[in-house]
């Protein structure tokens, strides 16, 4: 009786607290949204209402503006654009981690492991110079190929623990069949692995969509300029325009949150994963 | 590359045997008869078309990655040697450590690495308990838990610019949520220029950070907890012991290989963050929210110090390598062993 009584009380407060961690996330962003759809003077005389009148100038300017559109495309290509060449080039290089010996094999696999260690932060100014020395500057594969480059270390580990796991009698068979490595690998092994595949292309994705010293040192040409350095070149444009920055901070959060709202499993369980393995 | 026949690390059946040329290795069935001529030279073909797959594979990710991570890397190290503006090919005038010598004077850097701790132990005092508690909380049976933990983990999908961007403008002086709070809750005199007063420009920093990041923290613990077996809590509870005991003494120490994971995660995080601080202060005002990346950034890129900026780059890579090897030598080596002897128990 008393139990059932202290069970609800303690509901209602592990509601209450959740509730309030959750206005902690969520109202910063009704903030954006709602001022959005404010003008500067409403934003200072009533910031905590409805907005009133709705000034949808803001949305829809940007929604009609290149200024929007190029970077959202542009993020796009080089986000598939590195996870295509990410996980062609990963699974092939973790597929011989798991499945072959070789000499040299676990030295190889921890120089590539170490490379977790080194952050873009540390390269990125040599990366420049090198990425000048060879053209790429202003192009979008000065981005991707680094970004793939980076990306290495995490999906090489999770996709090898994840080979490992095949048994060796799939292999052995192919083999009979007279299947060459390479057949197996194509036609047997990656369409066995699309979880971890999908796995290790979202992270990827994210990472490549959000990453911003690259785009901003590569780009100098804001044609190529990606989602990430758009947003904040727009601020600094509009820095006192609170209203507009805020509505296109808003609109380019809509992508993120999209693909959120479909791979969000794939992306917690490959974080948890991937950390109980670093 | 010449092939073996020895196993991985023991803890995961070797890869196929059929690959190694052996006469009396570990494998279920009749013993091998001696191999024919034939036999013997299809093995050999096999072996070396496995040299060959293993050369052809790797060598897309071994091309890439030391071409544009490990090259950099090494680039770093040789131009912190010199002066240098970063045109012209390679830099020629060579200066040996002054550029090292220089750092350690360098107030700023200094004082980066400063910020750096405060962030660090901010980080571990306040929002990692945060996130603990949390996922505790998220543990326990109840409504809605799963769309709780969807939005709480939602910030770590967004950049760090649009994240930074949008508390530019929460923390806007004038129009800004943050004050428009304060004067709602009549806490006027708190009111603050947050971003642009030295002595809370990093909490405020710390404070974006926490939201967009805890709920990652959040979630490692959620999956730490949810390996603890149920039967130990609820055998313990049976034994009359109270919620805080068991958290004190079984959770907690269950929990301590997540912990040192999340502590990891937060501190490396520490070590490089940029993108943040760039965006949300670049570092300002004075230099009060500045972190290593971002001296690098303005020295390097703006003021074309290249030498001097690869000397902060190899400081970082100094600082963050020696971390993760006492790190993982001293505080996860239990972790790691337990989970090699929980291994070999299992075989």
């Amino acid at each position: 009786m008393s139990t059932r009584r202290d069970t609800k009380v303690r509901h209602f407060w592990l509601h209450v607290i959740a509730i309030v961690v959750g206005a902690f996330i969520v109202v910063p962003v009704a903030f954006g949204v709602l001022g959005g759809f404010k003008d500067n003077g409403q934003l200072s005389n009533n910031p905590f209402a409805l907005p009133s009148p709705w000034v949808p100038e803001n949305y829809t300017s940007i929604l009609s503006s290149s200024g929007f559109w190029r970077p959202m495309f542009n993020s796009a290509l080089i986000a598939v654009a590195t996870v295509v060449l990410l996980v062609l080039v990963a699974s092939m290089a973790a597929y011989v981690f798991a499945r072959f010996n070789f000499r040299g094999r676990e030295l190889l696999y921890t120089l590539f492991a170490a490379g977790l260690m080194f952050p873009f932060a540390v390269a990125i100014l040599p990366l420049f110079v090198l990425l000048r020395e060879l053209s790429l500057l202003n192009s979008p594969l000065g981005v991707i190929l680094p970004q793939a480059a980076f990306g290495l270390p995490m999906t090489i580990i999770i996709l090898r623990s994840f080979f490992r796991t095949i048994p060796g009698e799939v292999e052995e068979a192919a083999i009979l069949d007279g299947c060459t490595p390479f057949g197996f690998f194509w036609r047997i092994l990656l369409p066995m692995a699309r979880p971890a595949l999908a796995t290790v292309s979202v992270l990827a994705l994210v990472a490549s969509w959000n990453n911003f010293m690259l785009p901003l040192v590569v780009f100098t040409d804001p044609s190529w300029w990606t989602l990430p350095v758009g947003v904040q070149q727009f601020q600094g444009q509009y820095a006192d325009d609170t209203a507009r920055v805020l509505a296109y901070v808003v609109l380019a959060m809509v992508p993120a949150l999209a693909f959120y709202a479909v791979a969000e499993r794939q992306l917690v369980g490959g974080l948890a994963s991937g950390a109980t393995k670093g | 590359m010449k092939t073996t026949t020895q196993g991985p690390e023991g803890q995961l059946p070797a890869p196929t045997s059929h690959r190694t040329a052996t006469r009396g290795s570990a494998r279920r069935g009749p013993a091998p008869e001696q191999p024919r001529p034939r036999v013997e030279g299809s093995l050999r073909r096999r072996r070396r078309l496995d040299k060959l797959t293993v050369a052809l594979f790797l060598a897309p990710a071994m091309a890439l990655f030391v071409l544009l991570v490990v090259g950099p890397i090494a680039l770093a190290i040789y131009t912190s040697l010199f002066k240098w503006n970063g045109f012209g090919g390679l830099p020629e005038d060579f200066v040996g450590l002054d550029n090292f010598r220089r750092l350690l004077e360098d107030d700023i850097f200094i004082g980066d690495l400063k910020r750096g701790l405060i962030l660090v132990l901010l980080s571990i005092f306040v929002q990692l308990p945060v996130a603990l508690g949390l996922a505790l909380l998220l543990n326990q049976p109840m409504r809605g838990r799963a769309f709780y933990r969807v939005v709480f983990f939602a910030p770590y999908v967004l950049s760090e610019v649009i994240t930074a961007v949008l508390f530019t403008m929460v923390f806007s002086p004038n129009q800004g949520l943050a004050n428009q709070m304060m004067s709602a809750l009549g806490l006027e005199n708190l009111q603050q220029e947050w971003l642009a007063n030295t002595s809370t420009v990093l909490y405020a920093l710390f404070f974006v950070i926490s939201w967009k990041y805890f709920g990652l923290h959040m979630i490692l613990y959620l999956a730490g907890r949810q390996s603890i077996p149920k039967e130990l809590t609820e055998a313990a509870l049976t034994d009359g012991a109270g919620t805080w005991q068991v958290f004190r003494h079984i959770t907690l120490p269950l929990l301590g290989p997540t912990i040192r994971i999340s502590i990891f995660l937060s501190i490396i995080g520490a070590i490089q963050l940029f993108d943040m601080v760039w965006v949300l202060t670049g570092g300002g005002p004075i230099h009060s929210s500045e972190t290593m990346a971002v001296t690098m950034f303005q020295y390097g890129f703006r003021r074309s110090e290249v030498g001097y900026a690869s000397a902060i780059s190899v400081a970082m890579f100094l600082i963050s390598l020696v971390f993760a090897l006492l790190y993982q030598r001293f505080v996860m080596r239990r972790d790691i062993e337990g989970a090699i002897t929980t291994m070999r128990e299992k075989r």
